[in-house]
């Protein structure tokens, strides 16, 4: 397909500058946000409306918490410094840094494990409160949101290896920032603002 | 450029396409076949009102399945009928036409959206199928009835009916992220924001307040879901829950998805009216800012749907303000399109007929929602049939005749022919006195305090006068007079695709790009990618030449391509 025109072909076009599936994913970012959004939003107004709430908050355990906020944000520098790596050209040292993101994702799924499996031992299921109830739905649609970023950073490590894909380090990178900051808001909201 | 050197199986080029003119395609006609759905269950719930007799007798719906099929008509009236035809099908058909690309940015996701939104329908259509029947909530679905199995005596229907709006949902976020993308990052070189069509304008704000908007009901949906089957909470007020969030989190979008649908449907007008009038649109940045503003807003006005919920009447003020506040951005969209008439050559095609058709119907859709939208006045007409009258002026309109409108202006670009204009001023004009006899005397029985969802308003005294029951017979004559009327559409459409007179590239003598191409466009769509030299509407200019400037023809003298200081052709990867 011979190409004399000196506009670009549709497909290579960017009218912001801005590539495309940048543009994309920045707007699939903002619908997570929505939907978070609205989640965290119902939770806070109900939590306004059941101070004794604070008295079931207190089961939680916070030091598991504040442990997995310090293993996402960690593993969020890590997802940073194999963007740099790879903005470099170092696409080895880039995907091992995402596996190692990977593995900040890992640790906190077990850490969430141990805590619901302690939480459930308890009494404090799903169906015990309307509180109960938050936590679960709130930590396990972030959990999800965990487990897709963990598959998508491992298809970009593995594609990163091969020497391929360049863009995909920093968007999945993107993406697990997102994560990291939703679990941010449900941190102080769900385990610190309680009773104790 | 030539993509003749792709040849396609009949699979890949009408089945599993990835190309933006057979997806539009696909979405139309399953919006218009499950239009045939909405418009049977229409039909069943006006001649059982019609039906029933003073004393409660008469009737052939039990209540039961009554709400049911008042549930199906407008959940397939609203997601699959407006939404796939009005916002993914001209949407997909018109936004990489209009700004000279050759597909959506991401054409396999934009196949995958369709095929999701097919499932969904699925879904829906087997719903009312399984034990039990199918959901009976209403479109809203409240809880507790709609999450308690004891309540509403559904048990698998309300799931299926909750999967298939969730997979809906999904279809038309993944369509949005391509529509905005598209429009941002795909235009033509030359072509700046303030180059768009009207219509690319409107789709991109939907996409984004749809978007912004359908979070919250995601959320609320997997919540209601969790109620009904895994024995949680948080809607049941026995257990501490709250009815009333629901209400919340399904009117942040259930509002602002009235606006996605009004979107597409005034830019499919703005198109029409530019050309068909001959005339530039009058303030086109103007128009484009109250799009912005009427986006703005309709995420503040949500809780007028709950003035009797319960909810604080402090807040009923504010959200009273705001909602006649969003008439306003949305009177200047109506005012330029009228002024754009003004002293216009006024072509009266069937497209033209539609569209002025849509002015005056959605008049009294918009006028009659300020009523409603004070809370005061509200408080006496709630779930009424003064709302369901309102209610029916704005969506009919927008769906029923600037969707058509839209289809007999474009149908020459889709297939390449002309739909017969004796036929389609005819399913105008019958469809335009009938639709205003269902609904006008619905208003009155609203103020006569007739309750929507009434299997068997006859129960009540004043709705068995000689006067009432008049009004419902018209009603429901009007709607099969409405329904005789949209055949000669249904033939035309199946049988101009094959058999109409064929249409040239640009039979309208129009301005924007969609035209500037062969009718239908190949695969690729343009035989050499245009460049835009010009805005959207240069319709009538001064001189003597023809009466419209294509915004790809260069100004007199220029031959070299423009740079467009935005346009990078390196940056893409």
């Amino acid at each position: 397909m011979s190409h004399a025109h000196a506009a670009p072909l549709p497909e290579e076009r960017t009218s912001t500058g801005v590539a495309t599936g940048k543009v994309a994913l920045w707007w699939f970012l903002a619908s997570e946000v929505a939907i978070f959004g609205g989640l965290i939003m119902s939770y806070v107004v109900c939590r306004l409306a059941h101070p004794e709430w604070a008295e079931e908050a207190a089961h939680t355990v916070s030091a598991a918490g504040a442990l997995n906020t310090v293993v996402l944000l960690t593993s969020s520098l890590f997802a940073v410094l194999a963007h740099s790596a790879a903005t470099h050209g170092d696409m080895k040292k880039a995907s091992n840094l995402l596996f190692a993101t990977v593995g900040g994702g890992l640790v906190f799924l077990c850490v969430k494990a141990y805590e619901y499996h302690h939480e459930i031992s308890e009494g404090f299921t799903p169906v015990a409160s309307l509180f109960w109830g938050f936590y679960f739905f709130m930590t396990g649609l972030h959990g999800v949101h965990v487990v897709a970023g963990m598959t998508a950073l491992t298809w970009a490590a593995l594609k990163a290896r091969k020497n391929e894909a360049p863009w995909a380090v920093e968007y999945t990178g993107m993406y697990w920032h997102l994560v990291d900051v939703i679990w941010i808001f449900l941190f102080p909201l769900v385990y610190l603002a309680s009773a104790s | 450029m030539s993509h003749d050197a792709h040849p396609q199986s009949f699979i890949s080029k009408y089945v599993f396409s990835t190309d933006h003119k057979t997806i539009a395609k696909q979405y139309m006609i399953t919006g218009l076949f499950m239009a045939l759905f909405g418009g049977a269950a229409a039909s069943a719930i006006r001649t059982q009102l019609a039906a029933v007799e003073p004393g409660g007798t008469g009737g052939f719906l039990d209540p039961q399945f009554y709400n049911s099929v008042v549930t199906m008509h407008g959940t397939v009236m609203v997601f699959w009928v407006a939404m796939p035809v009005l916002v993914a099908g001209f949407g997909n058909l018109l936004i990489p036409l209009m700004v000279g690309a050759e597909d959506m940015a991401f054409p396999k996701l934009n196949m995958a959206s369709y095929w999701v939104f097919l499932l969904s329908t699925v879904v829906l259509l087997i719903s009312p199928l399984v034990p039990g029947g199918g959901a009976a909530g209403g479109w809203t679905s409240y809880p507790p009835l709609a999450a308690d199995p004891a309540l509403s005596g559904v048990e698998w229907g309300i799931t299926l009916w909750i999967l298939a709006v969730a997979l809906e949902l999904v279809a038309f976020l993944m369509g949005g992220i391509n529509f905005i993308t598209t429009a941002i990052n795909m235009r033509a070189p030359g072509m700046s924001m303030w180059d768009l069509p009207l219509f690319v304008w409107e789709e991109v704000a939907a996409s984004i307040v749809f978007m912004l908007s359908v979070g919250p009901l995601i959320a609320g949906a997997v919540m209601l879901l969790l109620d009904h089957v895994a024995g949680t909470h948080f809607f049941d007020p026995k257990m501490g829950g709250d009815p009333v969030l629901f209400q919340h989190l399904f009117w942040f979008f259930g509002h602002p998805e009235v606006y996605v649908i009004l979107f597409p449907a005034f830019g499919i007008v703005a198109e029409i009216i530019t050309c068909h009038a001959r005339k530039t649109l009058f303030g086109y940045k103007m128009t484009v800012w109250s799009v912005i503003a009427t986006s703005l807003l309709s995420f503040v006005v949500w809780a007028h749907h709950q003035f009797i919920a319960g909810i604080d009447p402090k807040i009923s003020i504010p959200f009273s303000v705001m909602t006649i506040l969003i008439s306003v951005p949305v009177a200047v969209g109506m005012f330029a399109f009228m002024a754009t008439l003004y002293k216009g050559s006024i072509r009266f095609t069937s497209a033209m007929l539609f569209a002025l058709g849509f002015f005056a119907c959605f008049l009294l859709g918009g006028v009659t929602g300020i009523i409603n939208g004070t809370a005061a006045a509200d408080i006496y007409i709630h779930d009424s049939y003064y709302v369901v009258a309102h209610f029916h002026y704005t969506l009919y309109p927008l769906v029923f005749m600037a969707g058509p409108a839209g289809l007999y202006h474009w149908f020459p670009k889709m297939f390449g022919r002309f739909m017969n204009e004796t036929l389609g001023k005819v399913h105008f004009w019958g469809s335009m006195v009938f639709f205003n006899l269902i609904f006008l005397p619905q208003f009155n029985l609203g103020m006569m305090g007739h309750n929507r969802r009434l299997a068997v308003p006859t129960n009540y005294e004043f709705l068995s006068t000689p006067e009432a029951l008049l009004m419902q017979d018209i009603s429901t004559w009007a709607l099969f007079g409405l329904l005789a009327f949209q055949l000669p559409f249904v033939w035309n459409f199946f049988h101009s695709m094959f058999r109409g007179a064929v249409a040239p590239a640009n039979p309208w003598n129009a301005t924007t790009l969609e035209w500037q191409c062969p009718s239908p466009p190949p695969h690729g769509n343009f035989d050499t990618p245009p460049v835009v030299y010009r805005g959207p509407y240069e319709y009538s200019p001064e001189g003597d030449g023809p009466d419209f400037i294509a915004q790809n023809q260069p100004p007199e003298g220029q031959h070299e391509v423009p740079q467009n200081p935005l346009v990078s052709p390196h940056a893409a990867k």
